[in-house]
């Protein structure tokens, strides 16, 4: 078994995400499967390969890393806004963080 | 049967008056209140600004002004791709009531050259499936067999186009979302290279590996929105700056001489029979065109669907994180911060996506980083050599797009490895960021359309354009 339910539970911890007791099972069973299946990828020696980030080469993206920091108002703060589920302008209101 | 219109059909309609931008927008609507109700390619349709926008097209034919590249063209978008004003929901439930305030580069750039927006296209659950059965508002029919899937993630753009309910869509691809889905529905869809055309406003799925592209009824129709959404943008930093040739011009020239790759890892154990038949068909259709076809290898292909459900799921795992509840789309309360967000996406995700984040957050967490996502980084790196190494011996790579033809509905939904694993032909060109197209070739057993995939080097989007332009036009879609 290369997953645990532990491990499942940790990981949704990790990306704040619910999950219900059926759905534990399920998807630790599947991504057992799954990462048994990603396993094959030790056939292959890869000690001297570079990992590959993006495929893009330094040429192709001339501003990709550097360019000027320059603040550009876009206007569309109200309707940003007005997107939100519990908009307080210009807030964005949350449940409470910070008990006094 | 409906009329198929194309670009130039269209535009030619338009000059000769002898129809309104307006009453084809208009005929496009009526398709669509026949058809979408059993096919359910749109999730939302957008006919107060595709009206005001075949106005304008009316007033330059009125005016005997120049006409723009597109004018008047009814098209299709994907609903990952953002569209000032119109409901935007990536196919999922956490942005049901979602408006975008602005729109996508790429649907921006279509509307400056007189597109006309019909509305949003169906697609699996933030682009993550290949049948669009992940969809939260139920999976979109195959046109050839309403029993079957239209392929996925861009299932509606696929099936719209392949109906008749939109002469061309968007669609995006990350593993292949747009070329099986090209493949199952019977139509010409392609990705450009990676950095080709601008995802400033494709909400992201996985950033390395995203990328917009189309569908139409026609080689030369698909070059032309390529052309159109093409290009540098600078609100996309990973859109290159290298410039765009003229497709048009170059898909006519000649492709004797071309050399065709065959890698003989594509046609292993899984492929079925009948798709089989067609591409080595296909295949010696383009000896009769005059291309040399030579046998090479690729020998890292086996191993392209375990790298690509690692760093596809990490880089998912971690885009969608900023569905929070707290900025855009659902939120479920709960007196905590935290506890709010793991109810918001608990109750907002469907269950691919779940599965996903787990795992992607599994691969990049403590203790699991290296063994999995930095091991897939390498061996990505090892698939993109294997294809700079073919491309010193070869013009274009030829291999089928997808293993089987469509499937039947629910047949493989119970099995995701399963369903991951017939995404083998498509996965490896989006690893290495090169260009692919997928053709109609035929159909399976007399009935299910077959796709053939041509792969060019970075860049190399005029030679495959080249190619699928000559394979149509000796009639490749009729095998």
């Amino acid at each position: 078994m290369k997953i645990s339910r532990e491990d499942v539970v940790r990981v949704a911890e990790l990306a704040y995400l619910d999950l219900s007791e059926t759905e534990l099972e399920t998807y630790r069973a599947q991504i057992d499967e799954i990462l048994e299946y990603i396993g094959k990828l030790n056939e292959l020696d890869t000690a001297n390969v570079e990992p590959m980030a993006q495929v893009l080469t330094d040429d192709q993206t001339a501003d990709a890393t550097l360019r000027e920091d320059i603040v550009v108002p876009c206007g569309i703060a109200a309707e940003v806004l007005k997107q939100a589920p519990d908009p307080e302008p210009p807030f964005f209101r949350v449940p409470k963080v910070i008990e006094r | 049967m409906t009329m198929t219109w194309t670009i130039d059909g269209v535009r030619e309609g338009l000059a000769a008056k002898k129809i309104s931008a307006r009453e084809l927008t208009g005929d496009f609507y009526k398709r669509i209140e026949t058809r979408n109700a059993e096919l359910n390619a749109y999730l939302a349709l957008s006919p107060q600004r595709a009206y005001a926008q075949a106005d304008k097209m009316d007033a330059l034919v009125a005016a005997g002004k120049p006409l723009p590249p597109l004018a008047g063209v009814p098209v299709a978008i994907k609903d990952v791709l953002s569209t000032r004003g119109i409901t935007t929901t990536c196919g999922s439930k956490i942005l049901e009531h979602y408006v975008p305030p602005y729109d996508a580069t790429a649907v921006k750039r279509l509307e400056e050259a007189g597109a006309v927006i019909l509305g949003k296209t169906n697609c699996d659950e933030f682009a993550m499936g290949s049948s669009n059965e992940n969809s939260a508002y139920g999976p979109v029919k195959n046109p050839h067999a309403m029993d079957r899937v239209p392929g996925g993630s861009s299932g509606g753009s696929a099936a719209a186009v392949a109906a008749g309910l939109a002469v061309a869509s968007l669609g995006t691809d990350t593993g292949g979302s747009i070329r099986q889905p090209g493949a199952l529905c019977g139509i010409p869809a392609m990705m450009g290279s990676y950095g080709r055309v601008s995802r400033y406003g494709l909400i992201a799925f996985a950033s390395s590996l995203d990328r917009i592209g189309p569908f139409a009824n026609n080689v030369k129709d698909v070059a032309a929105i390529l052309q159109t959404i093409a290009g540098r943008d600078a609100n996309d930093s990973t859109s290159t700056t290298a410039p765009v040739p003229t497709y048009a011009d170059e898909i006519s020239k000649p492709v004797k001489g071309m050399r065709i790759g065959i890698p003989r890892d594509y046609f292993a154990e899984g492929l079925d029979s009948g798709v089989r038949d067609k591409i080595e068909k296909g295949i010696e259709l383009l000896k009769k065109l005059g291309c040399e076809p030579v046998d090479i290898r690729m020998p890292h292909t086996d191993y392209a669907i375990a790298t690509y459900y690692i760093i596809a799921t990490a880089e998912a795992s971690s885009n969608l994180a900023r569905y929070d509840g707290v900025r855009y789309g659902l939120r479920v309360d709960d007196p905590t911060l935290l506890g709010m967000y793991r109810k918001t996406r608990g109750a907002g995700f469907g269950p691919e996506v779940k599965r996903r984040i787990v795992l992607g957050t599994y691969v990049l967490s403590a203790g699991y980083y290296d063994a999995y996502y930095l091991k897939g980084q390498k061996v990505r790196a090892l698939i993109a050599q294997d294809f700079r190494d073919a491309f010193t011996k070869v013009d274009a790579i030829v291999t089928p797009t997808s293993p089987v033809p469509a499937f039947k509905l629910g047949e493989r939904t119970s099995d995701p490895l399963q369903m991951y694993l017939a995404d083998i032909y498509t996965v490896t060109g989006s690893l290495a960021g090169v260009p692919g197209i997928s053709l109609p070739c035929g159909r399976s057993c007399g009935k299910l359309p077959v796709g053939l995939q041509l792969f060019g080097p970075a860049f190399g989007e005029p030679r495959i354009l080249q190619l699928a332009h000559a394979f149509e036009q000796a009639g490749g879609a009729s095998i």
